[in-house]
């Protein structure tokens, strides 16, 4: 039974981590870019879940709909201003770009809401279900579901909606989608205004799951990481399968290894996938 | 490459008279300036002449540290306890680059960047040999007084940071120095007329880890005291990368010129900006990243126009 527990607390936080992942393996599969900024929009949009539920009662779930358009637009103006610029440059500056980004970020978050670790906690809380012997707490599985919903509306846009064709078409070839007339700059803005939304959207969800606070920023921004390299590059279902492998294995690392050991473990196994498939478990050399 | 190895010897004869000055600010900063240098020559054997995208300067500094403190603690004297951290950084990093060396590109930037992350949650959990997360405290060394000490461990770093200028200055000048900057411009290429890629590829990272090692545990004796997040704070591979692109990639002087450049900036934002300093860093580093990705020897390119227009 404890075996079943686990693994329902593994697929909950699978569901969840495939949201973080999504959105920072699209702006990696398209852009080239690792945004090292995208922890800590997950723990901005987390604040913002925060500040609206204690001060103005706004539940978390409506925030994420607030959450959605205001870090699509910043997003879409970073790139457009500042990231785009070096779009062409080797990895290595477009990372030092970006962490210097996150500094500045991660340091006003700090500045502006201090180092310490809040919850959201729910009032009145939602309750727990009982699947037999299983113990679910509802506030979790609506978040999941939630963040699995905002997965599968990432896919349906890049697979059914002209922006997302225009996307795909773009990570494909990039010259070749210029000369059909699209609009690079705009279409890697619209990326990573896309990224910046998921990211912003997920920060609520994990609002009403674990504490926030601005030193949580690199430990979400690690775990995109590593579920990109599991699931392979820029795909909505490379992400999803990563996300619910790396929930599992978390899961179950703790509970054999001691929860100390989570991080370690989910670190472990990136480099052994590095090794192993770098190409990841989903994953086909080239584009997908 | 004589007058390189000359003019290295002559800076390093001047600064030996700081310690000259008592002021043990300036004596601080020095050691501090020093070992950035150290961390800058370094990562520039990997990051500059071979051009890989290395994250893993964090992870050395934080091995050395611990080798050094833990040598230490069982009874070696301190300068052997130094030697077994540059031993133990030689040894990972060769091991560690015949892993991760055959990723490129953001692969290889974020492999070599775990690795800091995963030591330092390994030391965190060694509590019965490192302390875990309580830090370890190192013996304070005999000499009498502490403007003794600081002189002493200035001069330790400086014989540190001319040791690895010595050894760029003679690899850029050798078949290795060569065949990494092959194969920073075409490895394939490379590897086809006979460049052994795979070998050099890890002497370099081998070179970038080694003096790194020496520097964490002669930082360790120098501050009797460290803890997991101290040492392996990624930062610290973030400011080696800055400081090489501040000087110019892939040259001799320029990671040192970077590193003085880098501290003085640095110095000066932790002084104006406390609160914010990580803040301001950052937003040098964005300014550094879009206008001078070349470095500040750059700066006079802005306005010259090359004279050669075939180029």
């Amino acid at each position: 039974m404890l075996f079943l527990q686990i693994l329902a607390n593994g697929l909950v936080l699978g569901g969840l981590y495939a949201c973080i992942a999504a959105g920072f393996s699209l702006v990696w599969g398209v852009l080239n870019v690792i945004n090292i900024l995208h922890g800590s929009f997950i723990v901005l949009g987390g604040y913002l879940a925060f500040f609206g539920y204690t001060q103005y009662g706004i539940h978390p779930f409506v925030s994420i709909a607030i959450a959605a358009p205001l870090f699509f637009a910043l997003g879409y103006v970073l790139q457009r201003t500042l990231i785009n610029r070096m779009i062409a440059a080797p990895v290595l500056l477009t990372l030092t770009l970006t962490f210097g980004l996150d500094l500045m970020l991660a340091n006003g978050m700090l500045a502006a809401f201090t180092a310490d670790f809040r919850k959201l906690i729910l009032d009145p809380p939602l309750g727990i279900l009982r699947l037999g012997a299983l113990v679910l707490p509802i506030d979790r599985i609506i978040a999941m579901l939630l963040a699995l919903g905002l997965t599968g509306l990432l896919y349906l846009t890049l697979s059914r909606s002209r922006m997302g064709r225009a996307i795909v078409a773009v990570r494909m070839d990039r010259e070749a989608a210029a000369l059909m007339g699209v609009n690079v700059k705009h279409v890697y803005a619209l990326t990573f205004g896309l990224g910046a939304l998921m990211a912003g959207a997920s920060g609520p969800l994990l609002a009403m799951i674990f504490p926030i606070s601005p030193l949580t920023g690199p430990v979400y921004l690690g775990k995109a990481f590593v579920i990109c390299v599991l699931g392979g590059l820029g795909s909505v279902p490379g992400a999803m399968i990563g996300g619910i492998t790396l929930g599992i294995v978390e899961s179950f690392g703790s509970l054999w290894f001691g929860p100390e050991h989570a991080t370690t473990l989910s670190f472990v196994l990136l480099i052994a996938i590095l090794l192993m498939r770098p190409e990841g478990l989903l994953g086909r050399k080239g584009y997908a | 490459m004589k007058r390189a190895l000359l003019i290295g010897v002559l800076l390093s004869g001047v600064l030996a008279l700081v310690p000259l000055t008592n002021d043990a600010y300036w004596l601080r900063l020095g050691t501090t300036m020093l070992m950035y240098g150290v961390l800058a020559l370094s990562w520039n054997f990997i990051g500059g002449m071979a051009g890989y995208p290395s994250f893993a300067v964090a992870a050395f500094l934080g091995l050395g540290a611990y080798t050094g403190a833990v040598a230490q603690k069982f009874g070696l004297p301190m300068g052997w306890a130094w030697v077994a951290a540059g031993l133990s950084a030689l040894l990972f990093a060769t091991l560690l680059g015949a892993a991760l060396l055959r990723l490129r590109g953001h692969y290889f930037a974020i492999a070599s960047l775990v690795v800091a992350e995963v030591l330092r949650e390994l030391v965190n959990s060694a509590t019965e040999l490192t302390g875990g997360g309580m830090g370890l405290n190192l013996p304070v060394p005999s000499m009498i007084s502490v403007q003794a000490q600081a002189s002493f461990f200035f001069y330790a770093m400086l014989a540190l940071v001319l040791l690895t200028f010595v050894a760029t200055v003679i690899t850029t000048h050798s078949r290795l120095g060569f065949g990494l900057r092959c194969i920073q411009q075409n490895e394939a290429a490379a590897d086809m007329l006979g460049v052994n890629t795979t070998a050099f590829k890890i002497a370099a990272f081998a070179l970038s880890g080694v003096f790194v090692g020496i520097a964490g545990a002669i930082y360790a004796s120098w501050v009797h005291y460290i803890e997991p997040p101290d040492v392996f704070d990624v930062l610290y591979s973030v400011k080696a990368i800055v400081m090489v692109l501040l000087g110019g990639a892939g040259s001799v002087f320029g990671p040192l010129l970077g590193a003085a450049a880098f501290l003085t900036l640095e110095e000066l934002v932790w002084r104006k900006f406390l609160e914010v300093h990580t803040g301001v860093l950052g937003l040098l580093i964005v300014l550094l990243v879009m206008f001078l990705p070349r470095g500040v020897l750059s700066i006079t390119q802005l306005w010259k126009r090359p004279k050669d227009h075939r180029a």
